[in-house]
């Protein structure tokens, strides 16, 4: 079952296409990548996924329905959710309030929000950081608050925006784990430059290039085509 | 000691000592902190949208005035006895603050300022417009015989220190149990980043809109209390002065804590009214006095508590 499509998804930004015109489906189930160079329109297209910028044409539908015209809080209500590219955390409040924040619009009463909390911070290995502010987390640990305030929301789709940046090659490891397990229960969309994770993690892979899909198919397919190599590493 | 019980004991015990105060204070200073009381309630509520929300915010004498006047003029003209009087004040603002809020929320940051701005000083000139009713700059007098409630004469000092702290801990209370509740939480999210709270599923506009309406009916409670207990309505209260009062009481006892507005409120109340005593330039002390606390504490005084002390000062 096709749990999200586009259909002619456009945005112009002054003249300029980031995102044109593309036909995208999304199975239930599936650990999608979507990887293009620098510019390509990927940060572009999951926001107008999510909602948080306009198209200028085209479709967007989720679970069936058309959701084209509706806000982003409507969107990820019907369970998306949305992690930031540059961390967007709540750097004044407390990582459990982080994480509570986006547990409670699901969860109602204390015990069962404190419970979710605390088994998305273990999930992501920050149990011993509920109490720290967010803003004092080293970079790194705030890019796996941002996945536990996604995982949290027990999200149908889970959107992650370059989830890696700034990991260590061993929390990059325990990354790859964990979207396994994740897709246990939850469809992913995962924009990613680290090419390991790419291969080891995704069932398909999406080539944006210049606002268009410029290639689709397994990460086998994918690695072998020479027009992505000549897209994104400027060989071929 | 928790902090839920730090915090009850922190606010239980102002409230106790506010109380304690009544039988002690000389006739001059009780009849100004019952003053103040009643003005902190005004701030907390300014509180709620400018401190927890994060809407910078000028215009918060439309919603006082608001509260002033609708228990004023139905005092005036239907010979409203106190209590409906009250509730036709709480009415106004809730009506006035979910109008302003619909509109100005289409705009954020400096220009909710501005419009918000705009709107207070067209309430502003709407009172004296109608000065047959309102009587303008001058204003209107409650009369003593019109300010009993329940028996209870609300012109005589005692009463009125504690219906003052009656208001005040209503308003405390309703602050505490805010910040404490998922809502209240949802608001500090929106002040500390608005798109991130979107992008969790939170309705930020309605959000806003809720708590630019718990914030105007609270400052519109303190107005029409504050017109009910000193016998008072005038053009004054809704002026851009009283716009400004409450900002800076805010930002001096610190904004996003429950107990600053009533910090701030009493600290510029005292500080006017001493350095008027030593000279008529008391403007320029007060001034000197808050360009120095906006240096050296910028969070406001219960802000340094906060950042110094006790990090969950709510």
């Amino acid at each position: 079952m096709t749990l999200l499509s586009t259909r002619g998804l456009t945005r112009h930004f002054a003249g300029i296409r980031a995102v044109d015109g593309v036909d995208f489906d999304l199975p239930e189930g599936e650990i999608r990548a979507l990887i293009g160079p620098n510019g390509a329109g990927k940060t572009t297209f999951v926001s107008l996924l999510c909602g948080r910028i306009a198209p200028s044409a085209g479709t967007v539908a989720f679970d069936g329905r058309d959701i084209s015209h509706l806000p982003a809080h409507r969107r990820i209500n019907l369970g998306m959710a949305y992690t930031f590219q540059i961390t967007s955390v709540f750097a004044r409040l407390s990582v459990a309030e982080n994480v509570g924040l986006a547990a409670r619009r699901r969860l109602r009463g204390r015990a069962k929000v404190e419970a979710a909390v605390a088994a998305a911070l273990a999930r992501v290995g920050l149990e011993g950081r509920a109490g720290a502010l967010a803003g004092d987390l080293a970079y790194g640990h705030q890019r796996l608050l941002e996945i536990a305030m996604g995982i949290v929301q027990a999200p149908r789709l889970l959107i992650l925006d370059e989830p890696t940046q700034g990991l260590s090659d061993s929390e990059i490891a325990g990354f790859k784990a964990l979207i396994r397990e994740l897709a246990q229960s939850a469809t992913i969309l995962l924009i990613e430059h680290n090419m390991s994770v790419v291969m080891e993690t995704a069932h398909r892979v999406t080539v944006l290039n210049f606002g268009q899909v410029l290639a689709e198919g397994t990460p086998e397919e994918i690695h072998a085509d020479r027009a992505v190599q000549a897209a994104c590493l400027g060989v071929g | 000691m928790s902090d839920l019980r730090r915090s009850l004991a922190l606010h239980l015990g102002l409230l106790a000592l506010l109380f304690a105060l009544q039988f002690v204070l000389p006739a001059y200073h009780h009849g100004n902190l019952a003053r103040i009381m009643v003005l902190a309630g005004f701030a907390m509520g300014y509180n709620i949208m400018f401190g927890y929300t994060g809407l910078l915010s000028l215009g918060h004498a439309l919603f006082f005035a608001a509260g002033m006047y609708g228990m004023g003029l139905s005092v005036q003209h239907l010979d409203a006895a106190p209590l409906p009087a009250l509730i036709a004040g709480l009415l106004a603002g809730a009506l006035v603050s979910a109008a302003l809020g619909l509109l100005a929320l289409r705009t954020a940051g400096v220009a909710f300022m501005i419009v918000k701005l705009m709107f207070a000083q067209a309430g502003y000139l709407t009172v004296l417009y109608f000065g047959d009713w309102t009587r303008g700059d001058e204003g209107f007098v409650i009369q003593q015989a019109q300010r009993v409630m329940a028996g209870i004469g609300l012109s005589a000092p005692t009463a009125r220190y504690f219906a003052a702290l009656a208001l005040f801990a209503l308003c405390l209370a309703v602050t505490l149990w805010l910040v404490h509740t998922p809502f209240g939480r949802v608001l500090i999210a929106i002040r500390e980043n608005e798109e991130r709270a979107r992008m969790l599923g939170y309705d930020v506009f309605a959000h806003k809109l809720a708590a630019v309406v718990l914030s105007g009916t609270m400052s519109a409670a303190a107005g029409a209390a504050y017109g009910l207990l000193f016998g008072y309505v005038g053009a004054t209260f809704a002026s851009v002065q009283y716009s400004i009062f409450p900002l800076l009481w805010v930002l001096l006892g610190g904004a996003g804590t429950v107990i600053g507005p009533f910090i701030g409120t009493l600290f510029m109340f005292y500080l006017i009214d001493l350095s008027s005593g030593l000279t008529t330039a008391y403007m320029l002390i007060a001034g000197v006095a808050l360009v120095l606390l906006t240096l050296f504490a910028p969070q406001g005084l219960a802000g340094e508590l906060r950042n110094r002390l006790w990090r969950g000062l709510p």
